[in-house]
């Protein structure tokens, strides 16, 4: 059955590299045949990129296509689109919205983003405070949104907005697509501790959304929302990488390079390499046993422990540059990053602060791991049952 | 290195339900309770019950009367063994000494001892350390003259485990700049063995005085064999730190459930629900490294990282988890009546008996050329 499924993958793999040999065919025309053949997400149903196959078998497709020379940077340079919301239109949109939007996604012709966080609304995503009212055919949106990454090159956006402020929080939200070019929509740079402004804020001023641009029902915004981040939070630090890779290596060439040999830097550094070898395995681990049909545990602990040890060790590495750590090459200059160039280790002590912010909060993830996993009570809550308007906030 | 596969078979799940079973009935904690405060800390039904198991024989090939198992699934009856800090000289006898014995002795030296040892007939320990911090052996004294064909052992080996209760000896001396392991009779003339009151009095140790001692036999290998018995024993304990860890995450889990203050359920309180899941992750990230470790024991390379990485990986977590669960449990788990002492005895000794983790960090350090 396996290996049916295998030689129908290859088959068509095979197809696409042969119409369209990555040496001579351009990305977006690469991109485009491959969802067209199919094997763009291969779990999707057909005609939508898809062959309604197990989502394991995109790995081989991705695999062959990596070996053959083609690019799948697509899923990473459009990460919020191919990687997020591809899935919620997969699972909440209309046949027309996915034909609208999947194939220029996928290609890259039309950049994503996705807004969900507010000022206001942080860990407590569900509170978010921008709203949507409806005007005949159309909603008009008012708010901010902060966090959001490549809103600034995005042509079409993910947005949660209220359309029932007194409804229960979860319950008087609603899932739209916005175009970024509209009119009302204002984005701007987000200056983050390192001068850099990966993310932006976005004000909405009477921004106008048709409703054919809603997904799934109004007020069903939560239950959409859930899809991206569960998406988002698999994302992030479950992958198998090799032993000793990612910014642990980091740590090791540069003690390497400067011929340090003092012991207590070199525990720490073993310990810091033998608690990252623990999560990796734990990675393998937990991948085994769900191939195996034995999910546990295993699985929910990988973002927090790439959080704590990304923090760890680029803080540990200054600690290995002495008094170097106390310099930042190139100073702080207010940019937008040009791309995902190497940033200095003194960048990097900087930037790993947010990874126990982003995509949840250890905090929260902690609560997740507590409370699903372990079967711990949640915290009461003050705002349990109040209509969203009657919540207190600040 | 070597390929990982961590999902149980069918085998191994059968022998973790068997042994469960066994040690739940024969060996829970009430039994263990009483055989620590027993003189030697040494239960000889239930030892015979461990033989009738096949467990004193598991890792010991079938020609000698053994199981003819290897550490994948010793590593399961350890991980239970843990779970019920199973008392005795099960670790000390059919773990590290049977290990030195297959690893160092000779097909006739196996022929003449593992079979006693396999039946559990005889108790055998490894007797090797002498300085508190000297697990990398730099510092021995005791030393082994061959005189007339006869080798004669003088010295003292100190945290010797469950050396009182021993019938044979293996005793590592130094000879000229390197080392040997010998083997002792324990009635042997001018050896004296006397128990030393210890901080997990499930697991007892001695200190062995030889005096011109006669070895019976001497064991083939020298500094590397005896390292690699040492990495392996350290693998064996790791298993076994997992299986106390596990546990000690359930029963605080479940008084964080139940027990309730200020109205609600302690587990409740992120204060208190965090440090249970950053004891979950610990968990399974002890799981990992020492399940791994069990599964590449042939692969000397491997071995070289993947022991000393259990070892420090899981004794911090199961240090960890047993400090946090008297935490947790408040007045109650410092009281003798309950249970959480004994992990955390269990715990803090284990960290220790092979190499605290510093130690293994160093091996590690130079595995990976660090």
């Amino acid at each position: 059955m396996t290996d049916t499924i295998e030689r129908r993958v290859d088959t068509v793999v095979d197809e696409l590299l042969a119409t369209h040999p990555p040496a001579t065919t351009s990305d977006q025309e690469l991109w485009g045949a491959q969802y067209d053949l199919g094997v763009a997400w291969v779990w999707h149903p057909e005609g939508f990129g898809g062959l309604g196959l197990p989502r394991k078998y995109q790995n081989q497709v991705n695999r062959r296509l990596t070996d053959a020379g083609a690019s799948v940077l697509n899923r990473y340079q459009n990460l919020l689109g191919v990687g997020m919301g591809a899935g919620v239109l997969a699972a909440h949109g209309t046949d027309d919205q996915k034909r609208r939007w999947l194939r220029p996604m996928f290609t890259m012709e039309d950049m994503w983003c996705q807004m969900f966080s507010e000022p206001g609304a942080g860990s407590d995503v569900a509170g978010l405070a921008t709203s949507a009212v409806r005007d005949g055919e159309e909603w008009v949106v008012n708010g901010q949104k902060a966090w959001t990454t490549l809103a600034h090159v995005a042509k079409w956006g993910l947005l949660i907005a209220r359309t029932d402020p007194s409804a229960v929080k979860h319950e008087g939200l609603t899932y739209f697509v916005i175009d970024m070019n509209s009119e009302g929509v204002d984005v701007r740079p987000l200056y983050q501790i390192t001068g850099e402004a990966e993310f932006n804020e976005v004000f909405f001023n009477d921004a106008r959304v048709p409703d054919e641009n809603r997904i799934d029902a109004v007020g069903a915004g939560w239950r959409v929302a859930l899809t991206t981040l569960m998406n988002e939070r698999v994302a992030i630090g479950g992958n198998t990488v090799p032993r000793g890779s990612g910014r642990i290596s980091e740590a090791i060439d540069i003690w390497r390079e400067s011929g340090e040999d003092d012991p207590v830097l070199r525990d720490e550094l073993v310990h810091l390499w033998a608690e990252v070898e623990a999560a990796r395995l734990t990675a393998i681990r937990a991948n085994e046993m769900a191939d195996a049909g034995i999910p546990g545990p295993e699985g929910s602990t990988g973002k927090l422990a790439w959080a704590s040890h990304n923090k760890e060790i680029a803080s540990f590495i200054l600690d290995m540059m002495g008094l170097d750590g106390t310099l930042y090459p190139g100073g702080y200059e207010l940019v937008r990053p040009t791309s995902f160039d190497q940033r200095t280790p003194q960048a990097s002590f900087l930037r790993t602060r947010a990874n126990s912010i982003e995509g949840g909060t250890s905090e929260i993830m902690l609560n997740i791991l507590a409370e699903r996993v372990l079967g711990l009570p949640s915290e009461p809550r003050t705002d349990k049952g109040l209509p969203w308007n009657e919540v207190p906030r600040g | 290195m070597a390929e990982v596969t961590y999902a149980p078979t069918e085998d191994l799940d059968l022998i973790r339900s068997t042994t469960r079973q066994f040690l739940e009935e024969k060996a829970d904690l009430g039994v263990v309770r009483r055989v620590m405060m027993t003189d030697d800390g040494h239960d000889r039904g239930l030892w015979s019950g461990f033989s009738e198991m096949g467990w004193t024989g598991l890792l010991v090939p079938e020609d000698y009367g053994g199981a003819g198992l290897g550490y994948l699934e010793l590593s399961v009856v350890l991980d239970e063994m843990g779970r019920l800090v199973t008392p005795g000289p099960f670790f000390a006898s059919a773990v590290v000494a049977t290990t030195a014995m297959i690893e160092l002795g000779s097909s006739d030296q196996q022929e003449r001892w593992l079979p006693a040892m396999a039946s559990g007939e005889k108790v055998a320990t490894l007797g090797v350390f002498e300085k508190a911090r000297d697990w990398g052996l730099e510092h021995l004294r005791t030393s082994a003259v061959e005189e007339a064909g006869v080798w004669k052992l003088s010295g003292t080996k100190r945290y010797v485990l469950d050396g009182h209760v021993a019938d044979l000896l293996f005793v590592v001396a130094k000879v000229g700049d390197g080392l040997g392991v010998f083997v002792v009779e324990a009635d042997s003339p001018g050896l004296t063995v006397s128990q030393v009151p210890v901080l997990d009095p499930t697991r007892r140790q001695a200190v062995v005085e030889l005096d011109n001692v006669v070895a019976a036999a001497r064991l083939q290998g020298g500094s590397s064999g005896l390292a690699r018995v040492l990495r392996l024993g350290s693998v064996a304990l790791a298993c076994e730190q997992v299986g106390g860890a596990q546990r000690v995450l359930e029963s605080t889990v479940a008084y964080a459930r139940t027990r309730h203050q200020f109205g609600r359920p302690i587990g409740s309180f992120q204060a208190v629900k965090h440090r249970c899941a950053e004891m979950l992750m610990k968990v399974e990230h002890a799981k990992s490294v020492a399940y791994h470790a069990a599964r590449v024991t042939d692969d000397l390379d491997e071995l070289d990282i993947a022991s000393p990485l259990a070892a420090s990986v899981s004794s911090e977590a199961y240090l960890w988890a047993a400090g946090e669960s008297i935490q947790i449990h408040g007045g109650i788990g410092f009281t003798w009546e309950h249970e959480a002492h004994l992990y955390l005895k269990r715990a803090k000794s284990a960290s220790l008996l092979l190499g605290d983790p510093r130690f293994h960090r160093s091996l590690l350090a130079e595995a990976l050329s660090l």
